[in-house]
């Protein structure tokens, strides 16, 4: 239970500037970027600078049997930040330094506090990239983003942030502080711990420092828009392109809801009578982006493409980009409150799973704007709504509801990028079966034992 | 109801906070505290607390709703363009409503209100000045306090102006054939510290055949209260203004501090709101004032025959209640490129705070001193002689910076080099 005597360990072990506890502040750390999940203020919470730090803190939690919470920048977006149990909220903004730049073995070792959008600007100086971009790329931090699994727009052809974990050190429920992977490109040396802990939102361990791949930038790029009257033609454009040897580096997708609420507010031209707009945009050296270009933009005509927009110049370029940048802001502007999702289908049920989408939007009297990642598959149904109105919220939890089982059914997963946090928890059977979901609990269970770390995420006590 | 008498009045921007966090990437508190209170978002939620009823209006919470420059930087980059600059000025607002108004604050916006009072205490502090501060040897430098009051040893401040701006001018400044007879508002700093600016701002509107009337019955904008949530002194101050500018019988409004024209462009329409007599005139004027950058470029349009060469790098400093809060940032860079000599270098982020923003240089000098060191950190990045910028309180805390940092640059105000021009090519 956490008591005076508690903040006074914490402080002094940390130092006074290091502990937060007056209610003022506290209030700021009840809530992350997550829409309709419970808001909790933590009993306290802390910025360790060093692992040395984080060891004392999860020696203090152990002796008082106290949760903590693994915070980076609270933008993720299934309440996987949030104090839900009370306890400690352990942010580590302060531990926010790249401690090496090895351009030799392409690897980075970055404390866990480090902006992704730093890291990269760092690389960039020699030429290289981190390649994960989720769309908060210049707030989230290493530490959170590696622990959701973060993915973002160039996952098709790049991969998500596990495909750039080599190695990590963390301070696990005990105290007990492990390093595992390290800088060879092979590793078979015992379990593959370093997979474990990515995208365990901070259930298994607590992140103190991160191993990661770098790759070298491509140096062209060429963006196209297609616009589509028909939702399967697009479907079919997606998996035609992939047929034809093309992987874009980035291939998203607009719905018919989403084009004209994009168009409402942005006046960027697109067309409000399409079904579906694809965006997409390959990389590379400047000579195989001249070769695969015109392979797209030829798929996307024998698809059935309407109208085909090839960027010629920068400007055009970023305006193909604003349009679909300005997805999640304009559907945020019909009405205060939006419910972004992340069911993910195997790119070639793309088309079934707007449709159903659309369905599941008319029954319940919503209005679901679904634009996102169709190279991987990766769609957010964005559901907008007025936390005030009491019955629309219900029926956005139905909806959610049948979207979830949508996915699954069509051999898709509950979540792509977001992660599993508070509200997902209940869905899990429907993917991995009760004994999938005790599976992870023994996991959690050898590891945590008396659910300290992230308590009420991921997966829960038995009752 | 406006932001200045209600809470509730913001409600409506506080539903759109989706709680994204982008506005971490940009605030200039938030980069140096690394603590959610700092950033918008973490105030817009003890914001909706305190609506809520579940907590109370504190002194912990108002120190809390200090933290803000108004720079306006996360405005600019929320997808929602929630206008947290509202937000927080209601919610320090509704503090001094509760709370009532710090006792030094009070004091000082007081005086500020008292125009007479005022003017003594600056002329005798001119004369006295070396008492309390020392001054730098060498250029015009400026002055350091010798004591430590609570803003720091360090901070270089300008010289008081033996006599204000104001007193050194006649009412009406003629030229022989006006096309045009514009107000000048001055605001503070430049009649009390930087008469060089106003000389300036005089000059190249005279150069351009205007006539410039200077009421003699103006004073302080009213922003230094307003920004503490001291609307009652805000009041008074803008219908004092107001009165004064519609007594002169002026086309427009000319002002050179980004603070100031805020005031007249934006506050004194939310503050006049529902006066029977003020809120017309309020209204009337904010259609009709100008920053002096935006009024050269976009009404005069002035004259680029005359201009004589200035052979100088300089690089150009945006002020957030210029850039940001009256969508001016090419016109003072126009006025630059044009000047024959002049070769314009970019800083890093020009549009990043400064860290002055009036008074929370006073109340956090540690913060505000901060936010200032990576300032001037891109400006030195840029090897140029000279820094423009288009506020006078920007100037101070870059002048203050730039002479801690040793290097050797002037800050001036983009007219200063535009009037010089003027002078070269007469010559």
């Amino acid at each position: 239970m956490f008591t005076t005597e508690v903040l006074h360990e914490l402080i002094k072990v940390l130092g006074k500037e290091n502990v937060l506890s007056e209610k003022e502040d506290l209030v700021t750390y009840s809530y992350d970027a997550t829409a309709a999940v419970p808001s909790v203020e933590p009993d306290v919470v802390v910025t360790p600078t060093s692992t040395e730090h984080v060891v004392e803190i999860v020696k203090i939690a152990n002796r008082y049997k106290i949760p903590i919470y693994p915070r980076g920048s609270g933008t993720n977006l299934s309440g996987g930040a949030i104090p839900i149990k009370k306890g400690i909220v352990l942010t580590t903004q302060k531990m926010n330094k790249i401690l090496e730049l090895d351009a030799d073995n392409l690897t980075a070792m970055v404390q866990p506090g480090v902006i992704i959008q730093d890291l990269n600007n760092e690389a960039v100086k020699h030429g290289l990239i981190y390649p994960p971009d989720p769309g908060t790329v210049s707030t989230a931090t290493m530490g959170g983003s590696v622990s959701e699994c973060s993915g973002g727009l160039r996952g098709l052809k790049y991969g998500v942030t596990k495909h750039y974990i080599m190695g990590m050190e963390l301070v696990l429920a005990n105290g007990d502080v492990i390093k595992w992977g390290g800088k060879t490109v092979k590793n078979v040396s015992g379990y593959d711990l370093t997979a474990l802990f990515t995208g365990a939102e901070g259930t298994l361990g607590i992140i103190t420092k991160l191993l990661v791949k770098l790759i070298p930038a491509p140096e062209a790029r060429k963006s196209l828009l297609a616009v589509f009257d028909d939702l399967d033609k697009a479907g079919n454009a997606i998996s035609d392109i992939i047929r034809n040897k093309v992987i874009p580096a980035t291939l998203e997708i607009m719905d018919k809801v989403t084009i004209g609420t994009v168009e409402n507010f942005t006046h960027a031209g697109l067309p409000t009578d399409a079904e579906a707009v694809l965006l997409i945009e390959v990389d590379g050296y400047k000579e195989v982006v001249e070769r695969e270009a015109p392979v797209v933009e030829r798929v996307c005509r024998e698809n059935g493409a309407v109208d085909i927009k090839v960027a010629k110049t920068d400007q055009e370029r970023d305006l193909i980009w604003f349009a679909r940048r300005n997805a999640l802001p304009s559907l945020a502007q019909v009405k205060p409150a939006l419910v972004l999702e992340d069911a993910t289908v195997p790119r070639s049920k793309i088309p079934n799973v707007i449709k159903e989408i659309r369905r599941i939007a008319e029954k319940y009297n919503l209005m679901i704007g679904t634009y996102g990642h169709a190279g991987d598959g990766n769609l957010h149904p964005t559901i907008v709504i007025d936390p005030r109105d009491q019955d629309e919220v219900h029926r956005m939890e139905q909806a959610v509801d049948e979207i979830f089982k949508a996915a699954i059914s069509l051999e898709g997963t509950l979540s792509g990028e977001h992660g599993i946090g508070i509200g997902k928890v209940k869905y899990l059977p429907l993917e991995f079966g009760e004994a999938g979901v005790n599976t992870i609990r023994r996991i959690k269970e050898a590891l945590d034992p008396n659910y300290l770390l992230n308590p009420g995420k991921m997966v829960t006590k038995e009752e | 109801m406006s932001i200045y008498t209600s809470l509730d009045s913001v409600k409506e921007y506080l539903i759109k906070c989706m709680k994204c966090g982008n506005c971490q990437a940009v605030c200039p508190i938030f980069k140096e505290t690394l603590k959610e209170v700092g950033v918008a978002r973490g105030k817009i939620s003890l914001v909706e607390r305190l609506l809520d009823g579940k907590i109370e209006m504190t002194e912990g919470l108002a120190d809390r709703f200090s933290l803000c420059t108004t720079c306006m930087a996360c405005n600019a980059n929320c997808p929602n363009a929630v206008p947290f600059d509202k937000i927080i000025l209601a919610a320090r607002a509704e503090a001094v409503r509760r709370k009532g108004l710090h006792p030094i604050k009070k004091v000082i916006f007081k005086t500020l209100k008292l125009q007479r009072l005022f003017d003594f205490g600056m002329k005798t502090g001119s004369k006295f000045q070396g008492l309390a501060m020392k001054r730098i040897e060498g250029k015009d430098y400026g002055a350091r306090l010798r004591f430590d009051v609570g803003l720091g040893k360090d901070k270089v401040f300008p010289n008081l102006a033996p006599k204000t701006f104001r007193s050194s001018y006649k009412k009406v400044v003629e030229v022989p054939h006006p096309k045009m007879r514009v107000g000048f508002f001055t605001g503070c700093m430049i009649n009390y510290f930087y008469t060089d600016m106003g000389k300036a701002v005089v000059d190249v509107l005279t150069a351009n055949d205007i006539e410039v009337i200077i009421p003699s019955e103006q004073g302080c904008c009213g922003i230094p209260a307003s920004v503490n949530g001291d609307i009652a002194s805000a009041k008074d101050m803008a219908k004092r203004n107001l009165q004064a500018f519609e007594n002169a019988g002026a086309d427009a409004i000319i002002v050179s501090c980004s603070s100031c024209g805020s005031a007249w462009k934006h506050s004194y329409g939310e503050l006049m709101e529902g006066d029977p007599e003020y809120q017309a005139i309020a209204d009337k004027w904010k259609k009709k004032t100008y920053d002096i950058n935006e009024f050269l470029v976009k009404v005069v349009p002035f004259k680029k025959e005359g201009l004589g060469r200035i052979d100088r790098k300089v690089t150009y400093h945006d002020p957030c209640h210029l850039n940001r809060g009256q969508g001016i940032n090419k016109e003072p860079r126009e006025i630059l490129k044009s000047i024959p000599g002049i070769q314009l270098i970019e800083m890093k982020e020009p549009g990043r705070c400064c860290g002055m923003a009036g008074s929370f240089s006073i109340v956090h000098p540690d913060l505000s001193l901060k936010i200032s060191d990576k300032k001037i950190a891109d400006i030195a990045g840029t090897k140029t002689e000279t820094v423009a910028t288009g506020c006078p309180a920007c100037r101070l805390q870059l002048h203050s910076g730039v002479v801690n940092a040793g290097l050797d640059q002037n800050v001036v105000h983009v007219i200063q080099l535009l009037a010089e021009s003027y002078a070269e090519g007469r010559k």
